[in-house]
């Protein structure tokens, strides 16, 4: 991107008493770091912590044109009690669907302390008026959603019309009031790591609670280095203001091993603080059952057939 | 493990998350209790009779004992030499040299975990270096220099090269097997037979070399390897090789310089370093610490072109030692052999004796010392990762090298200064800087007296890329075509060096 990034009117990170510093990143060696985190070896018990951790962090989701009652009922069944054969398994965070959807998943997980979240703001593209967004913010918390995940406009932060992407943050924030806040980046289609971190610490400055990689309908996605990009301005932001912003990857975790990664990430930019589902949570569908597998098989020693793992 | 400990109305965060340790298995290596010398290809009894110990300086293990080469030994292995050269070797087709250096190459791949553990072993290095640096790299310099070896008349068009004759090479203990690559590639591409002597402390990765060395059947005699301390490598110095190749110390290089005035005999010389990386404010930060941290803590600062003075523009200087400090908490020392080891042992009591003397000496001096919370092991040679703030360029920690996990930080206002006090050092091996501007890593390459300028990165190396110092820290280069010239004569053309 040619121009600078201006910053918009309120985009106040309390950098004092230093010049406000965007910052910058550099790929290759972004890449390098992510791929030296990557080969961190992780074994025995501190591998069933960790996927006992993944579980517990996980907005088991499903956005599909095709869900209905049924399937959300059956996932939010899951969400509950992810493994019925092992009571030692948490439950996972939260469900995460569509609008119209949250009144069944919130029937179904009932008092189990599994959050709903929905998805808001014209997901997946973000391309609707400001006042439409708002206003579906608004009615999914009055259908009952704890979490509120919505998308940036992307359209106007390629623009650098940096100004109208942090407005209606601020917007959606007011509408949601206490509600947990996710905003999604969806970094593929941002382009650069550069603007990750450029659109991170605007969602941020604008009130989000969570930042979170992507929407799931993309092919690229939740990436190692993209993820230690977010992780790192979070950690700015932190350092700078004390405030503790949470982190959601999604879309392209697909498997334990992934998925224990991210946590090696996690834990060392970010330290032992941010392993909580308050802080940190993985936006998946297929892969709880690949951890409940490997967790299975730690503790017997043996891959267990994928029959015995519902489907659901 | 992970204790869980509740926060205030949150859900329970573990205070700590320790990785189960993953050591890499020893099996895979077969040590011999006695080695011999590797001389005409075979292992033979040293005539000194002497033997000394290595050891595994992570636990004072001891691991073999090992020959100490006297004068006598040196003169036999140099005619081995010799002979071979003249034998055949200097005369053998081109492409099959090239043929033995491409098998070199691929048996030095399929070794390669059990020479990564062995360096591990007796170097002290994290396996995960060894295996992902050193052991890649060198397997590429031989595939390097098998390509040059019969397309030396177009690396250099109309000066008709030819080899030297015996090449006598003298490596360090930081990089052992890597230093014995570089020297021995190019050296045999360009038609010349050696004798090398690993260092002192870490000879065990050249006296396995002898086994790859027999099964590509290289002809007994182009490679010999001896060893032994100081007194064989100046044995090696006086016998009668035409060329002398050393990385070391610039205290020997000089000695060795002396010694070699007026011989005709060729010299290149690799020495110390004591490397500014330059942090500009407009730099990637997180990058830029990963970088500072990848150029004095890997392999434990025992790098020659180790980025041990950082020179941080000031207007930046407080978050970035802010994230330098917790960067460093989450360096993990210890076990070489456990694979999430980010910092292994110091490779001697010497050494480790000599960090701590420069080290008492930067709290003497008045700079401000900072280590992390780390246990180190109670047996074997450690030293803390350590960061000294508030140093003055006339301090010793910012002019000698430590040689060891120790980084000085200095501050600069305006590229000139940077440049100033970057320069400001009787060495001139590598530099760092970095920055978002290109044109300013341009400007800074032009002016700064250093072999290698690597511009938002930092220790990296490739075959194909010449490496060498100025001023003090040595003469000639090693690694790319211009690898090759050290190991030539030319037509009309003088020597240079000795």
């Amino acid at each position: 991107m040619a121009q600078a990034p201006a910053l918009p009117t309120g985009f106040e990170l309390p950098l004092e008493p230093r010049l406000p510093r965007i910052g910058s990143v550099d790929q290759v060696a972004v890449e390098a770091r992510a791929t030296d985190l990557s080969r961190r070896s992780i074994k025995r018990e501190t591998k069933l912590f960790a996927l006992d951790l993944a579980v517990r962090m996980m907005d088991l989701t499903t956005l599909e044109g095709a869900d209905t009652p049924g399937k959300v009922a059956a996932l939010a069944s899951k969400a509950v009690r992810p493994d019925p054969s092992d009571a030692s398994i948490p439950s996972v965070a939260a469900v995460c669907v569509y609008p119209n959807l949250v009144q069944t998943a919130r029937e179904r997980v009932g008092d189990s302390g599994v959050k709903v979240a929905s998805v808001a703001t014209a997901f997946p593209s973000g391309q609707s008026p400001t006042d439409l967004k708002v206003a579906e913010a608004r009615r999914v918390v009055e259908l009952g959603a704890d979490e509120v995940d919505m998308v940036i406009d992307r359209g106007a932060f390629l623009a650098g019309r940096y100004a109208k992407v942090y407005d209606e943050i601020v917007q959606v924030k007011e509408a949601v009031g206490e509600t947990h806040l996710k905003v999604i980046l969806e970094v593929g289609e941002l382009g650069t790591y550069d603007n990750v971190r450029r659109a991170s610490l605007l969602a941020i400055a604008a009130g989000a609670d969570f930042i979170k990689t992507s929407t799931g309908k993309l092919s690229s996605s939740a990436t190692l280095p993209v993820t230690l990009v977010m992780l790192e301005a979070i950690r700015d932001v932190f350092d700078e203001t004390g405030r503790r912003v949470g982190m959601k990857p999604a879309g392209g975790i697909r498997n334990a091993k992934q998925a224990v990664q991210t946590l090696v990430l996690v834990h060392e930019t970010l330290g032992v603080d941010w392993l909580t589902p308050d802080l940190f949570r993985f936006g998946a569908s297929s892969l709880l059952n690949d951890v409940l597998m490997q967790i299975r098989k730690e503790k017997t020693g043996r891959y267990q057939n994928p029959d015995y793992f519902t489907i659901d | 493990m992970a204790e869980l400990e509740q926060r205030g109305g949150r859900t329970p965060a573990p205070s700590k998350w320790d990785y189960a340790s993953a050591p890499e298995s020893r099996e895979i290596v077969t040590l011999e209790e006695r080695y011999g010398l590797f001389v005409g290809g075979e292992f033979v009894e040293p005539r000194s009779g002497d033997y000394y110990q290595t050891i595994a300086p992570a636990s004072e293990e001891p691991l073999a004992e090992i020959p100490q080469a006297g004068a006598e030994d040196v003169a036999l292995a140099v005619s081995s030499a010799r002979e071979a050269f003249e034998d055949g070797w200097s005369a053998a087709a081109p492409a099959e040299r090239a043929k033995y250096l491409y098998r070199i190459a691929r048996i030095l791949q399929e070794r390669s975990r059990e020479f990564a553990v062995l360096e591990s072993l007796n170097g002290g290095k994290p396996i995960r270096e060894s295996r992902d640096v050193d052991l890649p790299l060198a397997a590429a310099h031989f595939f390097y220099y098998a390509g040059w070896a019969d397309k030396l008349e177009y690396a250099f068009p109309h000066r008709r090269p030819k080899p030297l004759g015996v090449a006598g090479q003298i490596i360090p203990w930081n990089f052992p097997l890597l230093m014995l690559a570089w020297k021995i590639a190019p050296a045999l591409a360009a038609g010349n037979t050696v004798v090398l002597k690993p260092a002192e402390t870490t000879p065990l990765s050249a006296l396995l070399f002898c086994d790859v060395v027999r099964q590509a059947e290289l002809p007994p005699g182009v490679v010999n390897i001896i060893t032994g301390d100081g007194r064989t490598g100046a044995a090696l110095v006086k016998s009668d090789v035409d060329k002398i190749a050393f990385t070391g110390s610039t205290e020997v290089g000089k000695a060795i310089q002396r010694e070699l005035a007026g011989t005709g005999k060729k010299l290149t010389l690799e020495l110390g370093g004591k490397a500014a990386n330059i942090i500009f404010d407009d730099c990637a930060l997180d990058q830029a610490v990963e970088g500072i941290v990848n150029g004095i803590y890997f392999n434990q600062g025992h790098v020659c072109c180790a980025g041990s003075r950082l020179l941080v523009q000031e207007s930046i200087y407080e978050p970035l030692i802010e994230k330098l400090k917790r960067r460093l908490t989450t360096l993990r020392v210890g076990d070489p052999l456990d694979k999430n080891t980010d910092v292994g042992a110091i490779n001697s009591r010497q050494q480790l004796e000599k960090i701590e003397e420069l080290v008492a000496a930067g709290k003497e001096e008045g700079a401000e010392i900072y280590q992390p919370p780390c246990r180190l092991p109670e047996k074997g040679y450690w030293f803390a990762p350590t960061v000294f703030t508030n140093v003055a360029q006339s301090y010793r920690i910012a002019q000698e090298e430590i040689f060891g996990p120790v980084l000085s930080v200095l501050t600069f206002r305006t590229p000139d200064e940077a440049v100033e006090k970057a320069n400001n050092t009787p060495y001139g091996l590598s530099a760092g800087v970095w920055t978002e501007k290109g044109s300013r890593i341009l400007w800074m390459a032009q002016r700064l007296e250093a072999g290698v300028i690597w511009a938002n990165t930092y220790n990296r190396f490739d075959p194909a890329s010449p490496f060498g110092g100025y001023k003090e820290s040595g003469f000639g280069r090693e690694g790319g075509r211009h690898g090759l010239e050290p190991y030539l004569a030319f037509d009309g053309a003088e020597s240079t060096g000795g």
